[in-house]
């Protein structure tokens, strides 16, 4: 396993305080918390902190973490001396929070896990979450998708082991993104013969060539004709079930929205769909196109900055 | 544990969803008490007036779970709770809107 530099983690002197090192978690922690942090890997940096803050906070973790010497360095292959020392004794804190660190981290603490009096200790499991990324016509017609899960588990010697295991999950018609599905007891298992933890699926909605999602409303640029913006036209439009007819009333502009009502992604209520209207100019690029422009420029009596007092 | 030959089918946690707060104290871990105080502090805002009467929809099951990380891991006390709480769901919204009005004008994705 890795050897895990809890100083560097926090960035902090290997003779730092216990207020620098409280300061210094408080800061990485609102930096890289997962509910708050939009930075990539949030999450993992968030457990690497958790972590070094576990050990360093408490006096004697640190000081059986600092007996392993300073001559480690980060990322470095490190094997627990072996026949005991003084990271060998009884260490308290949650098991259940413990499962959630590194292999290094439990080769050091983690031997009096559900062992001795910590074994009589019924704990619920963790709850897990995890990511799902599907596509818009995925979200609108459900699907099930199977996962690869990393779970992490306390064996029978006490030592929390990584287990990786496969779901298929339904995912309803409907979700939109950002939106979570709890898979109850799908989460870490109890320990001491608790019940096991729950599972939260985050949906992600990948981006769609043509639609954007506004919660379970479905957005659509429509490009249209200067001359059915002015007269109103009857035009195909893509919904998520397939094409239907739109009117464009007569005198519609650019930027004005459309409802399509219950064309979004279901659900009660479904959404909608808004078309949102995009006057496309023809290009002038031949004589007759722009004879045809001069003419349109003579007939009408037109100043579109009329407003602008200039 | 789980046999991979069967689809499992969760809950999705949207505004159908109503849980009292028993359920409620059930799925997040923690004690009616700590809800009910999330509750009057205005972090959580259920359906119906007494304690007995409160459905929480999965909009309020996030939310209380999001509350009680926050409160857990940066050390929050109930009032910065629900501050960040809504100044991370306004960020959320506006990100969204951004997201929206962008996509109306061409750019991005």
């Amino acid at each position: 396993m890795e050897y895990k530099d809890y100083y560097k983690t926090l960035g902090v002197p290997r003779n730092a305080s216990k207020d620098e090192i409280k300061r210094a978690f408080r800061k990485l922690a609102r930096k890289y918390h997962p509910d708050v942090s939009k930075e990539p890997e949030a999450e993992a940096r968030f457990k690497e902190i958790n972590e070094a803050n576990e050990v360093l906070k408490d006096p004697e973790k640190r000081a059986a973490y600092d007996a392993l010497g300073d001559q480690w360095r980060a990322g470095q292959e490190f094997r627990p001396p072996p026949g005991g020392g003084t990271w060998q004794r009884e260490f308290h804190f949650r098991p259940g929070e413990a499962a959630e660190f590194s292999d290094f981290f439990s080769s050091l603490f983690g031997g009096g896990l559900g062992r001795g009096r910590e074994e009589v200790l019924r704990q619920r499991g963790q709850d897990q979450s995890a990511r799902v990324r599907i596509g818009l016509e995925e979200a609108y017609q459900g699907i099930t998708r199977e996962l690869r899960l990393e779970t992490p588990e306390i064996g029978k010697d006490g030592r929390v082991k990584t287990r990786s295991r496969t779901l298929r999950v339904r995912i309803p018609a409907g979700v939109a993104h950002g939106q979570q599905i709890r898979l109850p007891g799908q989460g870490a298992p109890g320990i001491g013969g608790g019940p096991a933890g729950d599972l939260y699926l985050e949906i992600e909605l990948a981006p769609h060539p043509l639609f954007e999602t506004e919660g379970r409303d479905v957005l659509l640029r429509l490009p249209i004709a200067p001359w059915e913006a002015a007269l109103g036209a009857s035009v195909k439009v893509p919904t998520l079930a397939g094409a239907v007819t739109l009117k464009i009333p007569p005198g519609s502009q650019s930027g004005q929205r459309l409802r399509l009502k219950g064309r979004g992604l279901p659900g009660s209520p479904p959404g909608d769909e808004y078309v949102l209207l995009q006057i496309v100019v023809p290009p002038a690029d031949t004589e007759a196109a722009r004879a045809e422009y001069r003419r349109m420029a003579s007939a009408f009596a037109f100043d579109p900055r009329a407003k602008l007092g200039v | 544990m789980t046999p991979i030959d069967q689809d499992l089918q969760g809950v999705v946690l949207d505004e159908a969803l109503a849980l009292d707060l028993s359920e409620l104290a059930r799925v997040c871990g923690a004690s009616d008490q700590t809800l009910s105080l999330l509750v009057s502090e205005g972090v959580l805002r259920p359906e119906g007036g007494r304690p007995q009467e409160w459905r929480f929809s999965g909009v309020q099951v996030c939310r209380a779970r999001r509350a009680l990380r926050l409160q857990r891991d940066l050390e929050l006390d109930l009032a910065a709770t629900a501050l960040a709480l809504d100044l991370i769901e306004e960020l959320e919204a506006l990100r969204q809107r951004v997201r929206a009005l962008e996509y109306q004008l061409g750019r991005g994705g």
